[in-house]
């Protein structure tokens, strides 16, 4: 495949993984963030850590849209799809997360209620001038990566007078996030968390651009690596930021320079702000309430919101007491020091968020990697040959 | 034979309706004119309410299968052939050779007759190639609304030779792990005509029947261990399934599992991974090291195995992890399929 395997060489991964276990100082650790699910997809599939030395750790952070989404606003969509006659369309990750009562997305829908999985904002408006008569809602997640399409189709549904169509808006944007993270007891008092540095995020940074991660950098002497979701693009950065830290630099680097600019995509941003403002605070699983971390709709375009429309009300519910997807989010703890983590919580039936989305840290440690953590790992035999 | 029919069943225009489930002349002539004529043989045209049929001595095999692909129709193949091709080869599968079919065929309200006309020509099409007969059959309607169409379930039996011992839990560490041929093609191929996702691909179902490189494979080397067919879940759950029955671990190599690459690039595309998606054509064999090379050569010599390849080992794993070697250089589980990666695939 043109354009991609180019970036899952593995003889260049073992040349990148000499030269960071050849620059990495054996004196000091390196503690990574990387904060996308997309970038802890690929260290899990690809086995990157196998190829780390150990003073090099990898801590996942909380970019993966569905594990940050409270178990309040997926009650709400829940709520919204009982309606009679409406139907609900989603993201396919939204269906499993784990609601209130047992329930999710997946099991109303099996309950009968309307709820269809979509690829993109531009089906839930297909099926809106498909379905006349019916109500329509699209339930909204993720970071900046989404929102501009989820921004396309409210002012389509405008354009075209698309009365039955709305938005649960439930977007939420990065740099909040970081800057939650950064300023958090464990990072900034108890120095639970040890952050020296992080991998930036690779879809979100085409349209916000590298500018916005400017003022981590500076501001907490972080040094920043935007980085792409392909291995190779990983185990660059990794090498960048050990290279910045043994420089004692902390400056925002682009690896990702065959998409990113320092701009980002000014249409898009135009788009977005066109029909979305930054609300005052936003419940974030693990994190809690987070200021100007999310995004609703304007009021000029507030016919095709669907919280004022339906009246919905946000109320918070607490996780699972043993679930530790709040510190997992935060990378103060990791999935095996949760109890839950493959006993009571497993893909099948994820009692937390971080394990249901295939971005999310525990699914991604259960999917990949968990034979690393059993006590007897298989003798391994000689490698195939093909005759 | 004289048809006490006045007018022939109207294969043009005519749609499904609920007489043609009824028992009566209506569903009859439905029989006569469509499922006979198409599988035509002897024991059909007995017309009773089952089969009896003559079975050599041995070990006697017995699959059944349902069928509830959408759409019905894609690329390199439709409904019926599916349904052929599938029991036969969980009957091959089991080291058997396949002898006779049964089809039961759910059928909805308003459906076009001319569908299933093309459906059942595809399914005789598919028998008679693969010389296994359809011996008996059923056919209900549902009520529009309560169907999709067509739902076909097939049941297969067949004898296993003598000397033949094929079972998922007879892995031994040590063993090695063949794959006939690329992964994915049939769920890529159904994945490209499902209306919302709007790619089109040159990518053709595998769908075949398997029975014919399972005689070839056994009598090269008659003491292969396991054979499975990985439909649905792909070859990563297959191969789980094979680990758990065995009480073994196996280790993949992911550089040697083979996959087109209009394949690799629409699982790309859509954030699938190759080793999940379906197939109907494809087969994964373990046996003993000694037998691997002879048997390897045996499979490509074969049409339905020209791209066979070793692709991993069974390794002593209390576990029972399946891990694989990636192309990358690290080492991952390749786990069990969690949810649905696609519903309705075969």
């Amino acid at each position: 495949m043109k354009y991609i395997d180019e970036f899952r060489d593995g003889a260049l991964a073992r040349r990148l993984a000499a030269a960071i276990a050849a620059e990495a100082l054996p004196s000091r650790r390196y503690h990574l963030m990387e904060f996308c699910g997309g970038h802890t997809h690929a260290i899990s599939r690809y086995g990157l850590a196998d190829l780390l030395p150990p003073n090099v750790r990898m801590i996942h952070g909380p970019g993966c849209p569905v594990c940050v989404l409270p178990i309040g606003r997926i009650d709400n969509a829940i709520e919204l799809a009982a309606r009679p006659g409406l139907i609900l369309c989603t993201y396919a990750d939204t269906m499993r997360v784990p609601a209130s009562g047992g329930l999710s997305l997946m099991k109303a829908k099996a309950l009968g209620r309307d709820i269809r999985m979509v690829y993109s904002s531009a089906d839930a408006l297909r099926l809106a001038r498909e379905h006349p008569d019916r109500d329509v809602v699209f339930f909204a997640i993720g970071f900046e990566t989404t929102t501009p399409p989820t921004a396309v189709a409210i002012r389509q549904a405008d354009a075209e007078g698309l009365a039955n169509f709305s938005v649960f808006c439930n977007h939420v944007v990065t740099p909040a996030a970081i800057s939650n993270i950064l300023e958090s007891k464990d990072v900034r008092e108890l120095g639970t968390v040890a952050l020296d540095g992080f991998i930036g995020p690779a879809h979100v940074s085409t349209v916000i651009g590298s500018e916005p991660y400017e003022y981590f950098a500076e501001e907490y002497a972080r040094p920043v690596v935007i980085a792409g979701f392909e291995p190779l693009d990983v185990m660059q950065a990794i090498l960048m930021l050990v290279r910045q830290l043994n420089e004692g630099r902390a400056e925002v680097e682009n690896e990702f320079t065959r998409a990113v600019t320092r701009e980002g995509n000014a249409k898009a941003k135009a788009i977005v702000a066109d029909v979305f403002e930054l609300r005052k605070t936003f419940e974030w699983r693990g994190l809690g309430e987070v200021p100007y971390s999310a995004l609703r709709i304007k009021e000029r375009y507030r016919r095709f919101d669907a919280e004022a429309r339906y009246g919905i009300v946000y109320q918070s519910v607490a996780d699972n007491k043993a679930c530790e997807c709040g510190a997992i989010l935060r990378g103060v703890k990791r999935p095996v020091d949760c109890r839950l983590f493959g006993t009571a919580c497993t893909p099948e039936n994820p009692m937390g968020s971080c394990m249901v989305s295939s971005e999310g840290a525990c699914a991604a440690h259960y999917t990949y990697g968990r034979f690393k953590d059993a006590a007897i790992v298989g003798e391994r035999p000689q490698e195939p040959a093909n005759a | 034979m004289t048809r006490p029919y006045v007018r022939p069943v109207d294969f043009r225009h005519g749609r499904v309706d609920m007489t043609h489930g009824g028992g009566g002349r209506a569903m009859a002539q439905l029989v006569d004119e469509l499922f006979l004529r198409a599988f035509d043989n002897d024991w059909l045209r007995q017309g009773n309410d089952g089969a009896r049929v003559d079975v050599p001595a041995g070990r006697l095999v017995m699959s059944t299968d349902s069928h509830v692909v959408s759409p019905l129709f894609f690329p390199g193949g439709d409904i019926g052939c599916l349904s052929v091709h599938g029991t036969i080869n969980d009957v091959a599968m089991c080291g058997a050779t396949p002898l006779y079919l049964a089809a039961g065929f759910v059928l909805e309200e308003g459906f076009p007759l001319a569908d299933l006309r093309r459906i059942v020509e595809s399914m005789a099409a598919a028998a008679k190639d693969a010389q296994v007969p359809v011996v008996t059959g059923d056919t209900k309607v549902v009520e529009q609304g309560k169907g999709d169409g067509v739902f076909i379930t097939t049941t297969g039996v067949g004898i296993v030779p003598s000397g033949i011992d094929v079972s998922g839990d007879r892995a031994r560490p040590g063993d090695v792990v063949i794959l006939s041929g690329t992964i994915g093609d049939h769920g890529v191929a159904i994945m490209s005509l499902r209306e919302n996702l709007g790619f089109e691909t040159a990518i053709a179902s595998d769908t075949a029947a398997l029975h014919g490189l399972v005689a070839a494979m056994l009598a090269a080397a008659p003491g292969i261990r396991c054979l499975r067919d990985p439909t649905r879940g792909g070859l990563a759950t297959t191969l789980n399934e094979l680990a758990r029955q065995s009480g073994c671990g196996i280790a993949l190599a992911e550089s040697h599992i083979p996959v087109r690459p209009e394949v690799a690039a629409a699982c790309e595309f859509l954030g699938l991974d190759p080793l999940y998606v379906a197939n109907e054509g494809k087969l994964v064999t373990i046996c003993p090291p000694e037998d691997a090379d002879r048997l390897l050569a045996t499979m490509r010599s074969h049409p339905l195995g020209h791209d066979a390849a070793i692709v991993g080992e069974a390794i002593v794993d209390p576990h029972h992890f399946v891990q694989m070697d990636t192309s990358f250089g690290g080492r991952r589980v390749v786990d069990w399929l969690t949810g649905e990666q696609l519903p309705r695939i075969c």
